[in-house]
């Protein structure tokens, strides 16, 4: 609980419209995108400018009160859950796109402008801010640079770390960073990777230059079939042996297919186990040239049907489909759990039959979307958690699959972020040494740990207590830690 | 291997004596002079995997960069950042270390963004490995990236694994005559249009471009851009990247000309400065060789969104780079403690402080 002397002390700091702490007023931050994790903040502030996150952080390092910055909300990893005692700093207000230069191809806004109305602004320049998370319509600039969002284009287009030239950030004493720069890089240490997907813990950003780029002259997408999600599989790594880089190369198996089709009407054919989407773009000539190489290619991987959309209409009708997986989906059951885990490529075979296996072990069935162009599996668990247990059984089974994801060589998160959800996976994934020094970075930056305290990096006896119950292999994981 | 390694460093560690890490020793012009005893990377050499289809390649800090690139060149496939060689036999390592990049930056992308993870020995000599080899990965901070550029000052890299992308299929590179001025506004102005642009300089009156892609889309940008084709385009950009060039080499020995790198807003217009300049990376990059003092020339980057590094020449006391900022010199001091409590590796290379 924060104490009257404390919240009457944040309230001399803003206008009264921008300090929320009726319980009715709570409710809509108790969660963000992952709404399994819930918890009513005990206060929301929600500056208007710059100088006041500054006073706000000030205030609360002062205080040791703990602070969790949020942007929209729209995250799937509890990174913005509230924290009992902590400020929940919503960065909503600072919505300003502040300049828009053309001619060097960058904006700089602030952190709660959406990442769609980026590009929405730089259309009349013929540019574009290429990160598209799928929730880009909602989904905001802080949030996206804090996750290090990705989206369907990334393997062409990169993540948002490879779209940023220069923050704005704050330390929780209130000091400002000026990181990155308008050149191409700064001197010393790449902290604009660093901040890039800290999820909140290092710093508040309030203002994010970003690189745009020219909109391509024409997009167009392939649609193959496959009888055997093996040989979709193989045909995405023979694309890209083929020198395509596709723009989206996104892939969907038998369940997710049969959702889609049924929700959206796209089209797509029934009598498949697997179904790619591969996207090119870029100048009139070259997306020809790549067209017919893709489709020679998918034919030589055994697809049983492949369409090219021919018009813009039938294109967008083609990612329909695929852009309503998720809600699809969530009409097969009361309830889906969605992991976010990347593998090579090469692995997809391996682990889409122990996801099977599993699913049948656990009794909840499972449909996957994949990027597969960036190895990036997204498996939907169904379950109902109206059911007693189910909920519980589909985090196990979701955690087992994150599990898998390192065993081949992958990561426990492509892009959705560790935040609260994932942070006993970290645990399989890195060391206790190799934990630690993601403290010490932490502890460089906020010595007093009040920066979204509990996330992103389990502390050390969090990975004992789990590691006593994961018994892997045989082997127990951080051995060397004290076990009670 | 790697224990031998460990054990050198520990004792380091141990006494507080310092190492200088070296691969091929090609870029030992750069950055500040260190001090210490030489820890060779060499034999952390070969090529550990290596899947095209994967897209992603991971090798020991000490391979030659020649090797690499030879073994992705047989499969059609390329370290896009062209790393510079500079004349040297560069490993891998030297290159994250360095976080250099050649003329296809701007386009394609920087060292630090090909990089998806690295093994490592901290400098109390502890093997340490963060990101992996897939392409998506936002588990933990991005440490490898932090490594790329740090001049192996916060420890020794054992292993990389980078992205790795497709060679383009047709090259062809132009001429333009065209004042300062005017080839910054086109190398701007282009980048803004969907054009295959992979490189771009100007220098005495001569703006270069090079296009690269799909045969098509080459043909097609050539014949919107015009100019005149340019004279063995490879040997031109290999020399620019590589400094092999006389205008990187003008400096007499004896001469107080020191050679700088202005990096800032693409932009930016012709910089006043009095000596002739070379201008790359769509305009984000200014070279120059000039006797003009240090706060001159930081400023005048500053002044233009960016920062200035002394690349070549007799030292300086506050070092070849910007000074930072307190509050970020203070982070920057934070971070070594950390990962090298004790200092010893690469003393001063960075910045003279540690």
């Amino acid at each position: 609980m924060l104490s009257p002397t404390f919240l009457s002390r944040l309230r001399r700091l803003l206008p009264p419209h921008c300090v929320l702490n009726e319980r009715e007023d709570l409710m809509p931050f108790e969660s963000d995108g992952l709404s399994a994790y819930r918890n009513v903040p005990d206060v929301v502030a929600l500056p208007e400018n710059e100088a006041q996150v500054a006073a706000i952080l000030q205030l609360c390092h002062a205080n040791k009160v703990a602070v969790v910055a949020r942007g929209a909300g729209t995250g799937l990893a509890a990174g913005a859950l509230p924290i009992d005692g902590a400020v929940l700093l919503v960065l909503s207000k600072l919505n300003q796109i502040k300049v828009l230069d053309p001619l060097a191809r960058t904006a700089t806004v602030q952190p709660g402008v959406r990442n769609l109305a980026i590009s929405e602004a730089a259309a009349v320049h013929g540019l574009y801010y290429a990160p598209d998370p799928s929730s880009q319509i909602a989904c905001s600039i802080g949030g996206n640079v804090a996750e290090n969002s990705g989206g369907v284009h990334c393997l062409k287009y990169g993540l948002t770390v490879h779209n940023i030239l220069q923050l704005r950030a704050w330390t929780i004493d209130g000091q400002l960073l000026e990181i990155g720069s308008e050149a191409l890089d700064s001197s010393g240490y790449d902290l604009l990777a660093l901040l890039t997907g800290s999820e909140g813990m290092l710093a508040v950003i309030t203002e994010v230059t970003v690189k745009l780029l020219p909109r391509p002259e024409r997009a167009q997408v392939v649609l193959a079939a496959f009888d055997d999600v093996a040989k979709a599989g193989a045909a995405v790594g023979n694309i890209i042996a083929a020198g395509v880089i596709p723009a989206g190369l996104e892939m969907m198996d038998r369940l997710a297919i049969q959702a889609a089709e049924a929700f959206v009407h796209a089209g797509y054919p029934l009598d498949c186990e697997a179904l790619l989407l591969c996207e090119v773009d870029g100048i009139n000539e070259e997306v020809s040239d790549d067209i017919f190489t893709v489709r020679r290619v998918l034919a030589d991987s055994g697809a049983t049907e492949i369409r090219t959309a021919d018009s813009e209409e039938q294109r967008l009708r083609f990612w329909a489909g695929r852009k309503a997986a998720f809600p699809a989906v969530g009409r097969l059951a009361p309830d889906y759990y969605c992991m976010d885990g990347t593998i090579p490529r090469g692995q997809l075979p391996h682990v889409l039959r122990r996801i099977s296996e599993m699913s049948a072990e656990y009794g909840l069935p499972v449909a996957n979307v994949f990027h597969a162009g960036d190895g990036n599996l997204h498996p939907l668990i169904l379950f109902d958690a109206s059911q007693p247990e189910e909920l519980h059984r589909a985090e196990t089974f979701g955690g087992r699959i994150l599990e898998l994801c390192v065993d081949v060589g992958g990561t426990i998160t492509g892009e959705h972020g560790v935040g609260l959800e994932k942070i006993n996976q970290m645990c399989a994934q890195f060391t206790s040494p190799e934990l630690t020094r993601f403290h010490d970075v932490k502890a460089a930056f906020d010595p007093d740990r009040l920066l979204n305290p509990g996330k992103a990096v389990p502390e050390l006896h969090r990975c004992a207590e789990w590691g006593a119950m994961h018994i892997h292999g045989g082997q127990l994981p951080h051995p060397e830690l004290p076990r009670f | 291997m790697l224990d031998a390694y460990i054990d050198r460093i520990r004792a380091a560690h141990a006494e507080g004596s310092h190492l200088i890490i070296q691969g091929g020793g090609s870029k030992t012009f750069y950055g500040n002079a260190d001090e210490g005893e030489v820890l060779g990377t060499r034999k952390l050499s070969g090529v550990v995997d290596y899947q095209p289809k994967e897209l992603v390649l991971t090798a020991g800090a000490g391979t030659p960069l020649a090797e690499i690139e030879s073994l992705l060149a047989a499969e059609h496939q390329m370290l896009a950042f062209e790393p510079p060689h500079f004349g040297g036999p560069a490993t891998l390592g030297g290159s994250i270390a360095a976080g250099l990049s050649g003329p296809r930056r701007p386009y394609t992308g920087a060292a630090r963004d090909f990089v998806l993870g690295v093994r490592m020995i901290d400098g109390t000599g502890q093997a340490l490995r963060f990101g992996g080899q897939v392409i998506k990965n936002v588990a933990g901070y991005d440490v490898s990236r932090l490594m790329a550029g740090a001049l192996g000052t916060l420890g020794l890299l054992t292993e990389v694994s980078l992205k790795i992308l497709p060679r383009p299929a047709s090259e062809v590179s132009i001429g333009f005559e065209l004042d300062e001025a005017a080839a910054i506004q086109k190398m701007n102005r282009w980048a803004g249009q969907p054009l295959p642009l992979s490189a771009t300089s100007w220098h005495a009156g001569v703006l270069a471009v090079r296009l690269s892609g799909a045969a098509s889309a080459v043909q097609a940008a050539r014949a919107k851009l015009g100019g005149e084709a340019l004279n063995d385009p490879d040997a031109f950009w290999q020399h620019l990247r590589d400094q092999r060039t006389p205008f990187f080499d003008m400096r007499p020995a004896a001469s107080s000309q020191r050679l700088w790198r202005l990096a800032v807003k693409p932009t930016t217009p012709p910089m006043k400065l009095g000596d002739a300049q070379w201008i790359e990376w769509g305009g984000a990059v200014r070279w120059l060789a000039t006797e003009l003092p240090a706060a001159t020339l930081r400023e005048a980057a500053r002044n233009h969104g960016g920062h200035a590094t002394l690349f070549r020449g007799d030292p300086l006391p506050d070092g070849a780079f910007t000074p930072l900022a307190p509050a970020l010199a203070t982070l920057h001091r934070s971070l070594k403690q950390r990962f090298d409590p004790r200092g010893i590796f690469n003393r001063g290379r960075l910045y003279p402080e540690f």
